[in-house]
Parts: C-alpha cells; sequence; structure tokens
C-alpha cells in the first residue's frame, strides 16, 4: 500500500489558502468596513460568524441525515463516512452557532437566554441529540453494528425536529429571535455583503474540514481491515509445513 | 403479528411481575425524586404548584430511562436476544410487544405519581379525561422511543451512560407537550391541553413506526 502520512491534497490546500484569505478579509471588512448598527452597536458584528456557521451548521446535519439513509438503504461505507463527518463539523459549528448567539444575546436582549424563542431551544436540543450521535458512533464494537446505531440515531434526529420545533414554537409564542436577517431587507449594504462574504469564508472552511476529517476516518478504516489482511497472511502461513513456529521449536 | 406482540409483552411483564423490580425499585425510586423536587422547592409553595406538571413528567422521563434499561437488560442476559431472533417471531412485534410492556410498567408508575402530587404537592385533578389521555399518549411515546433507543444501546459496555445521553434529548417534545396538557388537566395554566395531545400523538406515531422499522436491523446486526 502506498505510504500516505497526510490528508491534504491539492484541492484542500487550495481551499485551506482560500480559507486563510478569507477570514483576514472578512476580519477586515467585518471590523472596519460594515458600519455599526443603530440599535445593536457593534454587537451586530456577530452576525458574520453566528449566522454563517447556523446555516453550514444545518447543512452539515442534513448531509448527516442522508448519509445515515444511504447506510442503512445501500450499506454505503462511503456515504456512512460522510456522515459521520459531517457530524462532527457540525457539532462544532452548531457549538460556535449557540455561543455567538447567547455573547450577542447579553448585549442586545439583555439575557444569554431567552427560553422563549424556538431557534434558541431547539437549536440546543439539535446540538444535544447530535452530540449522542458521536457518542453512539465511538462507543466500538463491530464497524457495520456502529455505522447502522449512528444511521438509526442520526435518521431519528431527522424525524424528531420538526415536532421539537413544533413543540417549542406553540410553547411561547413570545420570541426575542430576529426574524431571518438575510430576507428582511433591513440590512445595510456592507452588512450584507459582509454577511455573504462570511457565509462563503466559513463554506469554504467547512468543506476544508470536512475533507480532511472524511480523509482521516476512510485511513483509519484501511488501516483496520490491513491489518486483518495481515493476519489472515500470517495465520495462513502458519499452516504450510515448515513455517510453523511450534515445529520450530521442535 | 398481534398474537406475537401479545406473546412479547406478556413475557416481558410476566418477568417484571416476578422479578418485582417495577414495584420494589422503581416505584420507591419515582416517589423519591418527588420528594426531593419537594425538599428543593418546599421553601416557596406558589413555585411548587407552579411547577408540579413540569416536575410530574421529570420524574417520569427519569422513570422511563429506568423502565427502559431494565427492558434491555432482559433481553441482553443470557444471549436472550439470539432466542429471539431464533424464535422466528417478527422483529416488528418483538418491538411492539416490549414497548407495550414499557408502556403498561410506566403507566402504573405514572398512575402511582398522580396520587403522589395529590398528596405531596397538594394538586388537585380538574379533567380526569385530559389527565388520563396525556398519561396514555405520552407513555406510547416513551415507551416507544425508549425500546428503539434501548435496543440501540444494548449491546455496548457502556449502555447504562449512553442511554440517557441519547433518550432525554428525544424526549424533549413529550416532556413540554405532557407538562402544557397537564398544566390544563391541573388547572394551573389556562392553556388548551388536547391542542397539546395531538404533538404527543405525532411523537408517539413517528417513533412507533421508526421503531417497528428498524428493530429488525438492529436485532440482526448490533
Amino acid at each position: 500500500m502506498q505510504e500516505i502520512n497526510h490528508t491534504g491534497s491539492r484541492t484542500t490546500r487550495l481551499l485551506g489558502a482560500a480559507v486563510i484569505v478569507g477570514l483576514v478579509a472578512l476580519v477586515l471588512l467585518g471590523w472596519f468596513v460594515a458600519p455599526e448598527d443603530d440599535d445593536q452597536q457593534d454587537a451586530v458584528r456577530m452576525i458574520f460568524v453566528h449566522v454563517p456557521s447556523a446555516i453550514w451548521t444545518y447543512i452539515a446535519f442534513v448531509t448527516t441525515a442522508i448519509g445515515s439513509v444511504m447506510w442503512l438503504v445501500r450499506r454505503s461505507v462511503w456515504w456512512d463516512t460522510v456522515a459521520a463527518a459531517a457530524a462532527e463539523i457540525g457539532v462544532l459549528f452548531c457549538g460556535l452557532t449557540l455561543f455567538t448567539g447567547s455573547v450577542w444575546g447579553r448585549p442586545t436582549w439583555n439575557t444569554y437566554w431567552d427560553w422563549g424563542d424556538v431557534r434558541l431551544v431547539t437549536t440546543l436540543i439539535l446540538f444535544l441529540m447530535m452530540i449522542g450521535y458521536l457518542s453512539v458512533r465511538s462507543l466500538g464494537g463491530p464497524e457495520s453494528a456502529t455505522a447502522t446505531r449512528a444511521a438509526i440515531v442520526g435518521v431519528m434526529a431527522a424525524a424528531i425536529l420538526p415536532i421539537v420545533n413544533r413543540s417549542v414554537e406553540w410553547w411561547e409564542n413570545n420570541t426575542l429571535h430576529q426574524k431571518s436577517s438575510l430576507t428582511d431587507g433591513n440590512l445595510e449594504d456592507m452588512t450584507l455583503f459582509t454577511l455573504v462574504v462570511g457565509l462563503i469564508v466559513w463554506g469554504l472552511f467547512f468543506w476544508w474540514a470536512i475533507l480532511h476529517r472524511f480523509r482521516i476516518a476512510w485511513l483509519e478504516r484501511e488501516i483496520r481491515s490491513s491489518d486483518l489482511d495481515r493476519a489472515l497472511v500470517e495465520r495462513r502461513a502458519e499452516g504450510e509445513p515448515g513455517a510453523s513456529p511450534l515445529e520450530e521449536r521442535v | 403479528m398481534l398474537a406475537d406482540i401479545r406473546l412479547v409483552a406478556a413475557k416481558d411483564l410476566r418477568i417484571e411481575w416476578r422479578s418485582r423490580v417495577t414495584l420494589s425499585q422503581v416505584v420507591p425510586f419515582a416517589l423519591l425524586v418527588l420528594v426531593l423536587f419537594g425538599f428543593a422547592l418546599d421553601a416557596n409553595r406558589p413555585v411548587l404548584d407552579a411547577a408540579t406538571s413540569g416536575l410530574y413528567w421529570v420524574t417520569v422521563l427519569f422513570v422511563g430511562v429506568m423502565s427502559v434499561q431494565r427492558a434491555t437488560a432482559i433481553e441482553t442476559t443470557d444471549g436472550a436476544r439470539r432466542a429471539l431472533l431464533l424464535a422466528g417471531v417478527e422483529p416488528a412485534a418483538v418491538f411492539l410487544g416490549k414497548a407495550v410492556a414499557v408502556a403498561l410498567q410506566l403507566l402504573f408508575v405514572e398512575v402511582v405519581l398522580v396520587g403522589g402530587v395529590i398528596v405531596l404537592f397538594d394538586a388537585s385533578i380538574e379533567s380526569l379525561p385530559l389527565l388520563t389521555a396525556t398519561c396514555l399518549v405520552a407513555s406510547v411515546g416513551i415507551a416507544a422511543a425508549g425500546t428503539l433507543l434501548g435496543a440501540l444501546v444494548a449491546g455496548v459496555r457502556a449502555r447504562e451512560t449512553v442511554l440517557p445521553i441519547l433518550l432525554l434529548p428525544v424526549l424533549a417534545p413529550v416532556l413540554i407537550g405532557a407538562t402544557r396538557a397537564f398544566d390544563d388537566a391541573l388547572g394551573t395554566v389556562a392553556v388548551d391541553g388536547w391542542a397539546w395531545l395531538g404533538l404527543l400523538a405525532g411523537f408517539g406515531a413517528i417513533n412507533t413506526v421508526l421503531g417497528a422499522l428498524a428493530y429488525g436491523v438492529l436485532l440482526e446486526e448490533t
């Protein structure tokens, strides 16, 4: 087997470089070019991290759900690995979304957390479910069993989520959360532009991280199966005449 | 199919009846949790009154986790799962049978707990039909989701710790819906409790279908 000691490739290096350049541009745009908000002042700049990470969180978890279904229906190892990679990056982004949201909420709503908010509570429950998904992934045991367990949790999370959303929505109707910042047309031009840049930069980072995580998971799988192959060859060799360590000792 | 469901449910309930785990451990545990909530909040009587339905359902969720763990343990010891597979019973029937058994045990504990909140928390029942319906529908949802996730972690060593992590977030809608319906049934908050029953029913239906579909795969592969 070809010796591999990294998970980089031309594509990921280009992506990585683009992420670095993009992040620098985003910081400059976010801090110096985009104007401060009339009501929220500097806190508004949090949306350049918050909104993109929220959107990519949902894309990640939809990817996990699709990957889970593909494993259950087609036994596709590729899709199973995609689901696992997307879940990990999704949890990272989801944590970032919750963190930036509550940091932003403190000066704006005067509270870190608002229980009456549908999106907040739903996102937290999604976060907890996906942490459960990752803990199922790390349970060990045969690979196909782990994949099946995780896939069922992935499908279950996707099926329950609309109900969680409904229940929280009916639970308290007074929401503090903003309606979609992207579509309501109230954003300043430069703010909107920076937000779009943020979406792209975080998207590039998302794909960069997913590619690496996917390759690591894939290589881990290869190592495990090559260990098995080698053990099989060794056991077979023991059966050949004169090759047995026992006979040598005699 | 129906006969198989009844067979599996009767088997689990018989084991439960003979070992008396629900009676001698789960019910006392549930009452203990109520007492602890009382200690934590009793200094402030209005808070306890307002929180009664929430505390009731949090207790039921804990009991749900315990019951599911117990139902899973029955199958994992002595390779009973494999025997169940070899018996030629349809996996969906095994799932439904086990879920029915868990739901019935939950209902039993819920009845005791209603007595507990009436005595300890001074709750009064305003609408018995709503209260009964909520208990029935919520138990089905908890039992279905729990039985599926219980089977999912059955084969692994860390199952006692993993099960609550998986199950409790999934049961969040049950906690919200059942608490609201109970608020109405106990007359603590003016909400339309029957509307919340719809949500609980939806949750139960989705989990029952998911479980019936996925149980076979889990039994065979894990």
